[in-house]
Parts: structure tokens; sequence; C-alpha cells
């Protein structure tokens, strides 16, 4: 089940701020809404699959089965986990608000 | 890359000397493998790290091999060998008591005795849609079924009777659930007569809780259709019995009347600290579990007066069978290795490469029996390697980012793991039906035991400590959990100062008594790690690389033991935090879990009592001020991922220095629940000052100490800058001084 906090769409400001530092410690009003867009289920988790070690990654999605395997997105190959992080979070936030994040 | 090698080895620790077979299996396209011995230095790969180095093992020959595939038959069940009372059967009745925990998936067969090519024998099935069913071979290459039509409730108890009258020709089935509540329809029967021929007999094994097609090379039934769930007291006999009469037998003494009509009555509640299955029919068939279902759990006929099998082992008359649980792969050895004398004690791995494929499988090389070759002893936590083996949390766990604050990423161990339920679990996973993990073996391949594996934890994060001892040219001997577990605090005893990894969290009694022995009698201990003597486990003799665990009653787990589940079938003890068991770790070594998060790691501040005399040895070089391991390659720092923190009242001695404690965690540390009665919001690292680690020391009885670091990011600061750092130096000071034999002053004059 996702979390009950709500993602305020217009707080773009927020979304920049995660873009600037990733990785974090987040200011308190920008982890609840990084805590919300991390909550999700297994199955369709979006994850970084290896493919050289330390340097390339494609995302991938989680079957959430055993034996199923993880599905490659592979258009979406990244050599820097903070741009990973951070298509994630604009996938997410679009899904959990229905609004696109217009920031590049 | 995907991964198409793995192996594993038969043994964990061997002497110069010694033999250790090699078991692999290789995916089709790999026609031939190179494999060479290697004595592990360092393992971590990322950019800042040391990188991975191995040095090959001296006089121990390269081999080239063929690639096979080798399978792997998991699946938890029950075998009992045929046997003449089974033959010439024209009637038929069973009966057993079932706890279904994952009736909703497929198909799976409760007991079985069916040759299905010939179409002989008989089974009881637990199927989703029609709920038992009876299966009767029909002579002719097939099975008659008869089933009650009701789909069984998961978690619920329910007796089933089944029987087969030759000479009436009447077949019936029934299914009654034990608990009464109101409304409910998975109760019913089924009968219906006979049209032609059965054939009841057949010379195959009686299979509990698994049906069989084939055998594997050793001749034992692979299994199939594996029942996830509890099965109690199954019972054949050879005429038709009413419903009254099976009831009898339900538990306790068999009726004298009603014996010479059995074939087997089976009572799990007997040798539960063994594979045995004890058959108290007058005819003695005894069988025996496949890979290590679950014992020692509550039966239909628990009733919460008793939490201890051994006091009441007729309440815990049941067995939990499991589709994905894994004993032994029992795969041919494909190549071994006798280490040759005068081979230095230390990490060590097969090394199995073809094209740009690769794959370690780790052992340890101990000195010569009864000897030691240096007088520094590092202790490999096999024992901890071995909970963690084949951990899936990546790819499952419900809450996996939220505790990482950052995606996961999967290493192409995980997606081999994942490709392959048959490999077994962890101790952090859950079997198919849900019921948490409490086996482990090491004979299997293990994935995460892995020298260069990307995600730093046990093994790959103990190469940091390897890496520094290496580097630094200190002579080391290595024991693993195993070696302490069987040979006590002997081996210990020829050193000078013992050295645990960075995370030694899982202790069998001899174990930790062999620890406690040590430092009690002038030993010196060196905790460099975290979360260490956490959880108390159990091996079993006749059972090698097997281990048992209980997440019971308290501590930060990832499943929790059912109620009245606490005690480990393989010894009687109670099961869980050694804290609950009366060995706090610390009461061991000074300091224990207090908080553990996964993003950044920490530095440590001195305290007041770094400036004792007592312990000037452990800070000199090190300014008062300074930061001590503001830099790491795990968090990047040496306080982070778990952490240890001082406490009298759980058993800190009470002449401990609190050296330096780390300050500054972020609120994905949190404070351990075990601590947190009930519960308040600022748990985390930003407010809670008990989210810490605590650097202690002391001193032991007969001269000895213990010096504590109480962080498992410790030794990923050991290599900043080539060891020039006050983390390494710390340790480097410790060491130096622990290695001297002047005892330490225990006020003993
Ligand atoms: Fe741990």
């Amino acid at each position: 089940m996702p979390s009950h906090y709500p993602v305020d769409a217009s707080r773009t400001d927020l979304a920049r701020e995660f873009k600037a530092n990733p990785f974090g410690p987040h200011r308190p009003e920008l982890q609840r809404v990084v805590t919300r867009l991390r909550w999700c289920e297994v199955p369709g988790r979006h994850v970084l699959v290896t493919r050289v070690p330390h340097r390339e990654w494609v995302l991938g999605r989680l079957s959430g089965r055993r034996g199923v395997d993880v599905e490659l997105l592979e258009d979406q190959v990244f050599t820097s986990r903070a741009e990973a992080e951070w298509a994630v979070f604009k996938l997410r936030w679009q899904a959990v608000t229905g609004k696109t994040l217009d920031i590049d | 890359m995907d991964k198409k090698i793995v192996g594993y080895a038969d043994e964990i620790s061997v002497a110069p000397g010694e033999r250790i077979r090699f078991m692999v299996s290789c995916e089709p396209e790999i026609s031939r493998y190179r494999a060479e011995f290697v004595r592990l230095l360092s393992g971590d790969t990322q950019p800042d790290g040391p990188g991975y180095r191995d040095e090959p093992l001296p006089g121990a020959a390269i081999g080239e091999h063929a690639g096979r595939r080798q399978a792997v038959h998991a699946g938890a069940f029950g075998i009992v060998p045929h046997h003449r009372v089974f033959e010439g059967l024209e009637s038929l009745s069973l009966q057993v008591t079932v706890y279904p925990t994952l009736p909703e998936a497929r198909r799976a067969c409760v007991l079985s005795k069916t040759d299905p090519a010939a179409g002989a024998g008989f089974a009881l099935w637990c199927d989703p849609r029609e709920g038992m069913v009876l299966a009767l071979g029909d002579g002719d290459g097939g099975m008659r079924e008869l089933a009650t039509g009701r789909p069984l409730i998961a978690k619920e108890w329910y007796l089933v009777q089944a029987t087969c009258d030759a000479e009436s020709g009447e077949v019936r089935i029934s299914q009654r659930l034990l608990e009464s509540y109101a409304r409910d329809t998975s109760t019913g029967s089924a009968r219906t007569r006979l049209e032609g021929e059965v054939a009841l007999s057949c010379d195959a094994p009686l299979l509990v809780a698994a049906h069989s097609r084939e055998r594997s090379r050793r001749g034992r039934p692979i299994p199939e259709l594996v029942f996830n769930g509890r099965v109690e007291r199954p019972v054949v006999a050879s005429r038709r019995l009413d419903e009254a009469e099976l009831e009898t037998l339900r538990y306790g003494p068999l009726p004298a009347a009603l014996r010479p009509a059995l074939c087997v009555a089976l009572d799990f509640s007997r040798e539960i600290d063994s594979d045995d299955i004890v058959d108290i029919s007058p005819n003695r068939v005894h069988g025996e579990l496949v890979n290590l279902p679950i014992r020692a759990v509550r039966g239909s006929s628990w009733t919460g007066e008793e939490m201890n099998f051994r006091h009441a082992p007729e309440h815990y008359a049941a067995v939990h069978f499991l589709e994905d649980a894994l004993y032994d792969c029992e795969w041919e050895s494909d190549f071994e290795l006798v280490v040759p004398e005068g081979t230095r004690s230390g990490f060590y791995a097969a090394k199995l490469t073809s094209g740009d494929q690769e794959d370690h499988i780790p052992f340890f090389v101990r000195p010569p029996r009864g000897r030691a070759s240096a007088p520094l002893v590092l202790i490999a936590p096999t024992a901890s390697y071995m909970a963690y083996a084949n951990w899936r949390s990546s790819m499952e766990n419900e809450h996996g980012e939220l505790d990482y604050n950052h995606l996961a990423e999967i290493f192409p161990e995980d997606r081999y793991l994942n490709l392959r339920p048959e490999l077994g679990n962890s101790m952090y996973d859950h079997h198919a039906d849900g019921t948490g993990v409490c086996y482990s073996s090491r004979l299997r391949p293990i994935l995460n035991f892995r020298p260069k594996h990307g995600s730093l934890w046990q093994l790959s994060a103990d190469m940091h400590l390897v890496d520094w001892l290496e580097s630094n040219d200190i002579a080391y001997d290595v024991l693993t959990d195993e070696d302490m577990h069987a040979d006590g605090v002997e081996c210990l005893r020829r050193y000078r100062c013992v050295m645990t990894c960075t995370h030694p969290e899982y202790y069998s009694t001899p174990m930790w008594n062999a620890l406690y022995a040590y430092t009690q009698g002038g030993g010196r201990l060196m905790y460099l790690g975290g979360n260490g003597f956490y959880w108390r486990v159990a091996f079993r003799d006749d059972k090698p690389g097997a281990m048992e665990m209980r997440r019971a009653e308290d501590g930060s787990r990832s499943w929790i033991a059912e109620p009245g589940e606490y005690y480990m079938a393989f010894t009687g003890e109670l099961g869980g935090m050694w804290w609950r068991c009366g060995g706090a770790p610390q009461y061991l070594v000074g300091n224990g879990f207090v908080a553990q998060g996964f993003d950044f790691s920490s530095y440590y501040r001195r305290n007041s009592d770094s400036f004792d005399p007592r312990a000037a040895f452990v800070f000199e070089g090190v300014g008062p001020e300074e930061l001590i391991g503001n830099f790491g390659l795990i968090g990047g720092g040496a306080a982070g991922i778990e952490l240890d923190a001082f406490n009298r009242h759980y058993g800190t001695p009470p002449h401990a220095l609190n050296l330096a404690s780390s300050e500054k965690h972020t609120d994905s540390y949190l404070h351990v629940n075990e601590d947190v009665g009930h519960m308040y919001l600022p748990i985390g690292g930003l407010d809670d000052p008990a989210v810490r680690a605590d650097m202690v020391f002391f001193e032991t009885p007969n001269g000895g100490a213990v010096f504590s670091t109480g962080s498992i990011g410790w030794c990923s600061a050991l290599f900043h800058r080539r060891y020039d750092n006050n983390v390494s130096r710390i340790t480097r000071n410790v060491l130096d001084r622990f290695l001297d034999a002047a005892p330490f002053d225990d006020g003993g004059g």
C-alpha cells in the first residue's frame, strides 16, 4: 500500500532541490515527498540493474515474482546514479500527482 | 552481464593436508572453464576502493574442466521406504491432519505412494478448487479421483480421512475444519462406489508432502508439487476403518485393537532434533525428512500452555513442509584440492573463469590443527555468512528503497538468484508460503558469498579488513565460526589476539562460550564490527553445513517467529536475541546493537574516557579534537550501517571506558525496536541520542582486554589515504598493544 502522504504538484521547488542533491540528506519537507515516491509495491518497482559495475546501469522494473526476471528498459541507460535517481523521481512524480514535471 | 557459472564447496574450513571438493554448474554455453586456487587479498572494486587482488595458492594445480549443468531439487518432504506391509493392499484407510499455508496456489501432494507409469498406488492431494482429493491407481496408467469439492482455507487445521473398501466397493473422503467458525463451508465429504479395478500397491516409497515421478542420481525421489504447510500424524491402514476408529489414531498412543490394521502411523513429535520420522505402528517403518522442513512447530493440539517443544512434544507433532527449502544440492564434485602442506592460513577461493565469465567459491585455510602460525587470528564469521546466504531482499523487500533512501541496485548475482527459486533462501527471507526462513545451508551456490560482490556486506565488506592486514604485512591466521563452534576456546587460546570481521551477528552457544572463556582467560579481543553477537543459532553435528535460528520474541527482525516456536529444533535451546538468552553483546564486548541506517555513515568524536591513561595506547598519534573516521568506503564514514552502543544496564562491564562516540547520524538511522518499549516519533538519528556507535575498551581478568568499535563501517575506513588515517592508526595501536604479552592491569595486583 502506498503511503498516505499527498504530494503537492505545485511544489516544483522541492523537485529542483531533489535534482540538485538526489542522495540527500534532504530537508524534512523534501524527505516526506521522497519517502512518498519511494514507497511503492515490489511488482513494477523501478530498480537500477548493473550493466558495467560502478559505471553503467539500465533501468528495470521488478516482477515481484521469483522465477520472473526484472524487465529491462533498454532505452534508459545511465552512467551516473544521480541521473537515474532524477529520471525515476520524474516518473514517479507524474504517476503520483498526475502532472508531468517540466524540469530537465 | 548474466552469470553463467556457479558452484559451492563441501567444506568451509580446511587445514593443510585436508581435502575440499568443489561442485560446479554451468549454463549450456560454457563448455569449458578454468579453475585455479587463489589467496584473496582484497575485494572492493569501486573506483575509490583498493580493488580486487589475489595471488595463486602455491603448489595448487590449475585445472581445465568441462562445463555441465547440475540440477537443484528443492522442496522439503518426507520419505518412508517401501515395506512389505504395503504389498497386496486391497482396502485402504488414510488419515492426516493438515494445515495448508498456500492452498490457493496450485495442486499439492500431502501423501503419495504411487507408480504413475503403472497407474498404481494412492495419493492425497490438496487442490485449490476441489479441496482434498483421494487418488487411487487404476492399474492401467491412470488414477481415479474422488474430491470433497471444498477448497481449504489457508492456515487452518483440517482432519482428512479417506477410505477404500474392496468388499463393498465404497470409496470415501472427508475434510473437517478443526476450528469452530460460524458459517464455515470448508468442511465436507464425498463418497462413491468403485467402478472397475483399483491397484493400491506399488513399490515406490511413501512420500509425505510430495509427489515424485523421477529419481535423482542418488536414487532418491525428486519431489514435485510439494505441499506447503504442516502435516501431522499421517496414518495408512490396510483395511477400511470407520471415522471414529480413525479419529482415535489422530494423536496419543495407538489403540491395541487397531494396531494390526496399520501399515504406518508417523509420529512427528518424536526425534524432533533429527531428520528421523518415527513410525509408531507395529511395523516400525521409519523414514526420514529431506531438505530440512521445519520441526518444533505447533501442531493441531497446541494449546499455549507450553512454549517449549521438549516439555510437551505432543503439542509439536507437526512438520512444516516447504516447496523451496533446500539443504544440500548434492551435486557431483567437479574437482578437489588437497591443501598443500605449508599453505598459509587465510581467505581463499576456487576462481573459475571462462571467457568473460567468472565465479569465486570462497573457503578458509586454517593453520595446521593444534597449532597457531601467527599471534593474531581473524575469525571468518561463517555463521553470519550462512545467515545471509542467498539474501533475496533487493528484489523482494517490500520497503527496500525506504531503508536505503536511494534506488535499489540489482547485481547480476541478484538476477541469477531471482530466476532460481530452487537455490533457497537466506534467514532474512520468507518461503514461498510466507513462512520465515529458520534454516540455512552452505551446501548450495551462495551468490552473495563472493569477494567482489557489488554490495559491500559480510564477506565483500570483510575484504577491507583482509586488505588492511595484507597491505600492512600483519601476520594472521584464520579460523571460522564453525571451527570455534567445534573446537571451543582451545583453538583461540593459542593466540594473543582474536579479531572479528565487520558483522559477526550470529553465534551458537559453543561459539559464545569459546569467546567469553577466551577473554576471561586473559585473551585480547578486537571487535571491529557492528550488530555483533546478536542472534543465537544452532548447529547439528549430524547435519554439516546447516544452521538454525528463530527470530523470537524481540529484536530487529525481517520476520517474526510464531508464538510457541521460539525453541530451536536442533538443540532445544531458546532461540532469538542473545540479550534475551542471558548473553547480551554488551556483556561480551562492551557495546551492543542500537541503531541502523543505510545512507550516510558518520564519524566518532573522542569522549573524556579516551583521556584515561588506561586508554592512552589507543589514541597515540590521534589529536584530542580529531574527528575519527570522517571518511570511508561505505557511506563515507567509519561509523555506519549498524551501530552498537555502551549500555551498563544491558551488561557493559562497570569499569569499561566509553572512548569515543559517533554523532550526527541521519534520520535513516533508527533506534532499534528492542529498545523502544512503546512508540514515540523521534527515533531517528537527527533526534534520538541513542543513535550512535560507542567505541569501548575494558580489561578482562587475567590480563586480557576487549576493544570494540561498534560499527559495520569501521573497516571500510581503513584504506583511506592508503591506510594513513586515524582509523587505521587506532586499529594498529590497539593491535600492537594486544599482541604485546604484557598483561593488562585487571586490578588484581
Ligand atoms: Fe545484521
